[in-house]
C-alpha cells in the first residue's frame, strides 16, 4: 500500500499579512513558509500507519505543486519522515489549477491512499482534495479525523454535525483530513534532517491548465473598537451590558 | 439560469443553516432576476419541505433514493449535477460546513464551474461575478472572480441574516440515476451526541483555555453554556492535552465559528485562535493578563481570575434570567 500526501506550502500561521501592487498581490517579503498544518497532521498519521508492522504500507510520498522556492517545505516533510517527494513545477493559480496538476501526477503514478488537508491556511478554499478526487473519478471522504487499516479494509472516521461516522472503504480513495487525524504534528529530528538531504525530490513538468477563478484584489479587515473593561468585582455589570447594550443574551 | 440551493437535513429536519442558505439563494435570484430552487436529498416530510418556501424557495426538488441514505461524496455530486443540468442552474449554493466542503469542489470539477468558498455576504457584482471571502484565516478579504458560466458558492454558517418571505414553494420529486458502482463508501457505525447545542450552530459559545488550569474546572463553563442555551468550546492546547474533546477546539486548525457571542475564559488570544472566532459578533474576554492579545479582539473584558469570575458570571446570569 502506497500513501501520498498533497502538501501546500503556506505562510507561517503568525505571518503579518500585507499586500503590494495596489492590494493586488500578497507580499511575500520576510515570510516564513511551512507545511500546511492539516497536511502535516496527515503526514504524521501516514508515518504512524507505516511504522505499525501490522499494516501493509510500503511507502509514504509527499507531493506539492509549486516553484523551486517551495522545496524547503518538501525537505521538511522528508525530514519528518516521508520517503520521497514530488514537485510539480508550476506557480499555483486557483485550486482547480493545482488539483489538475496533482491529478496528472497521480494518473500516471497510482497510489492507494491519497491524503489532503481540509483546507490550506492561505486561501482557505477547502477545494483541492475534493477536486482531485473528482478529476480521478475516485471516492473521497472529507472531515476525516481518524484512519485505521485492517488488512485491505480501511476504516475512516468522519466528523459529522454533532457526532462521528465510521466508514469502511478499500483503496484507492482520497481522504481529506482535519484535526484529530493525528494527535500532534511530528517534528523533524536531527537524524531526519540529515537523511532528508539524500532523499529524492522528483520534479515534474506541469500541464497546461486555465484557472476557473481569479482574485481581483485584497482588503484588510477594519480595526475593531477598543475593548470595554469591566471591574472584576462587578461581573454583574458585564452581564447587564451583554443583555442591554449588546443584546446578546 | 436559476439558483440551486442544496441543503442537507438532520434526521428529516432542516435547521437555521438551511434557512440561511435559502434566504441567501433567494437574494441572489432576486439580483439575477431568476428563481430559487432547493434540492433536498433524503427523507423529509412535506410540511418540513414546504417550510423552506418561507425563506424564498420557489421550487423544492426532493430526492429520496435509498442509495443516498448516507453521504457518499461521489454519488451526491453526480445527483446534484443531474439536477443542475435539468434545472439549467447558473449558480449552485451549498453550506461551507463539512458536507458542503465535501461536495462543492467535486461539483466544481464535474460542472467545470469555478468556486468561491466560505463567502459571508452577497456578491459585490454579478458581472463579472465577484464575491468577497476571507483568506489567510481571517487576516484579509479577497475578491474572488468566478470566470465560468456556472458558479458554485459555499456560504459560511451564521453569516447571513434570515429573511422571511410570504411565498409558497412547489414540491417536485426527482429520481436521479445512481449507478451502484459509484458508491464505495459504507457507513458502518454512527455515534451521535443528542440534546447538546452544536458548536457550529450555537448563537452563544462559552470557551476555556489553558488559564482554566484543569479539566476539573469545566463544570462552570458547562453550566454557563447551558444557562445561556449555548455550546462549549476550547483552545487548541486544551484539546491537545485531552482536557476536552477535539470537536470543541476552535481556531485556525479547529472549528471556525461565528456566534453572536463568544465568551473566552483564560484564553490568551493567539492569532491562530482568533482565526476561528473573530467573526463572532461580540467577544468577551476574561484573563488575568491585561496585555493578553484577546483583549484586542474583545468587545468586553474583565482583567481577573477566570476561576473566580465564572461562578459570579453564572450567578449574575441566573439572577437576570429570573427577573
Ligand atoms: C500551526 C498552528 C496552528 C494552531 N492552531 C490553533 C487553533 O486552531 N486554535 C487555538 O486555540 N490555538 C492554535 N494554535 C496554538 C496557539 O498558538 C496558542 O498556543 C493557543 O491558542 C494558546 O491557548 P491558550 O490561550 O488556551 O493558552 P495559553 O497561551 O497558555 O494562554 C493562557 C491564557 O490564560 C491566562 N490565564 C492564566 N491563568 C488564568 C486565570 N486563572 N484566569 C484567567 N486567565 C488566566 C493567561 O494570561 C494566558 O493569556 C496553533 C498553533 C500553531 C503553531
Amino acid at each position: 500500500m502506497k500513501i501520498i500526501i498533497c502538501i501546500s506550502n503556506v505562510p507561517d500561521t503568525t505571518t503579518k499579512v500585507k499586500f503590494v501592487d495596489n492590494n493586488s498581490a500578497f507580499d511575500t517579503t520576510g515570510v516564513q513558509w511551512i507545511i500546511n498544518p492539516w497536511d502535516e497532521l496527515a503526514l504524521t498519521r501516514a508515518l504512524e500507519l507505516k511504522e505499525d508492522a501490522n499494516n501493509p504500507v510500503s511507502s509514504v510520498t509527499v507531493v506539492t505543486v509549486g516553484l523551486k522556492t517551495s522545496e524547503p517545505t518538501l525537505r521538511k516533510a522528508l525530514a519528518i519522515g516521508a520517503d520521497d517527494a514530488i514537485r510539480v513545477d508550476f506557480q499555483p493559480g486557483d485550486a482547480y489549477s493545482v488539483a489538475t496538476q496533482l491529478a496528472e501526477v497521480l494518473k500516471n503514478n497510482p497510489y492507494d491512499i491519497i491524503l489532503n488537508g481540509i483546507e490550506s491556511s492561505d486561501y482557505n478554499g477547502s477545494s483541492v482534495g475534493g477536486m482531485l478526487a473528482e478529476l480521478l473519478d475516485m471516492s473521497s471522504i472529507s472531515a476525516v479525523s481518524g484512519i485505521k487499516l485492517q488488512g485491505e479494509e480501511i476504516k475512516v472516521t468522519r466528523d459529522i454535525d454533532g457526532g462521528k461516522e465510521e466508514i469502511s472503504i478499500t483503496a484507492p480513495f482520497v481522504g481529506i483530513v482535519q484535526k484529530g487525524i493525528a494527535k500532534e504534528p511530528r517534528i523533524a529530528a536531527m537524524r531526519g534532517i540529515m537523511m532528508a538531504k539524500k532523499k529524492p525530490i522528483t520534479v515534474v513538468e506541469p500541464v497546461a491548465v486555465d484557472s476557473l477563478t481569479e482574485i481581483a484584489g485584497f482588503e484588510l479587515p477594519q480595526s475593531k473598537a477598543a475593548c470595554k473593561i469591566i471591574d472584576a468585582d462587578n461581573v454583574k455589570e458585564l452581564v447587564e451590558l451583554l443583555r442591554d447594550e449588546a443584546k446578546a443574551i | 439560469m436559476s439558483v440551486l440551493v442544496y441543503t442537507e437535513n438532520w434526521d428529516g429536519r432542516f435547521k437555521k443553516l438551511s434557512n440561511e442558505l435559502v434566504s441567501y439563494g433567494s437574494k441572489l435570484a432576486e439580483m439575477l432576476n431568476t428563481s430559487t430552487t432547493v434540492l433536498s436529498i433524503g427523507k423529509v416530510d412535506e410540511a418540513e419541505l414546504k417550510s423552506l418556501g418561507k425563506y424564498g424557495a420557489d421550487k423544492i426538488i426532493t430526492v429520496t433514493d435509498e442509495k443516498l441514505a448516507t453521504l457518499d461524496n461521489r454519488a451526491y455530486t453526480a445527483v446534484i449535477a443531474q439536477v443542475v443540468e435539468k434545472e439549467k442552474s447558473g449558480i449552485v449554493l451549498l453550506s461551507n460546513n463539512n458536507t458542503g466542503k465535501a461536495i462543492a469542489p467535486r461539483l466544481s470539477v464535474k460542472l467545470k464551474a469555478g468556486i468561491a468558498s466560505g463567502i459571508t455576504a452577497v456578491p459585490e457584482k454579478t458581472s463579472p461575478f465577484t464575491a468577497a471571502k476571507k483568506v489567510f484565516s481571517g487576516k484579509a478579504f479577497a475578491k474572488f472572480v468566478i470566470k465560468t458560466d456556472i458558479k458554485i458558492l459555499t456560504l459560511a454558517q451564521n453569516s447571513y441574516e434570515i429573511v422571511e418571505k410570504t411565498g409558497q414553494a412547489a414540491i417536485e420529486s426527482f429520481s436521479p440515476s445512481v449507478s451502484n458502482d459509484l458508491i464505495r463508501t459504507k457507513v458502518i457505525n454512527v455515534e451521535k451526541q443528542t440534546g447538546k447545542v452544536l458548536l457550529t450552530d450555537a448563537e452563544i459559545v462559552v470557551s476555556g483555555g489553558r488559564g482554566m488550569k484543569s479539566p476539573d474546572n469545566w463544570g462552570k463553563i458547562e453550566e454557563l453554556a447551558d444557562l445561556l442555551g449555548g455550546a462549549t468550546a476550547c483552545s487548541r492546547p486544551v484539546s491537545d492535552e485531552g482536557w476536552r474533546p477535539h470537536e470543541e477546539h476552535t481556531g485556525q486548525t479547529g472549528k471556525i465559528i461565528a456566534p453572536n457571542l463568544y465568551i473566552a475564559f483564560g484564553i490568551s488570544g493567539a492569532i491562530q485562535h482568533l482565526a476561528g472566532v473573530s467573526s463572532s459578533k461580540f467577544i468577551v474576554a476574561v484573563n488575568t493578563d491585561k496585555d493578553a492579545p484577546i483583549f484586542e479582539a474583545a468587545d468586553y473584558g474583565i482583567v481577573g481570575d477566570a476561576l473566580q469570575v465564572l461562578p459570579k458570571f453564572v450567578d449574575a446570569v441566573k439572577e437576570l434570567k429570573s427577573l
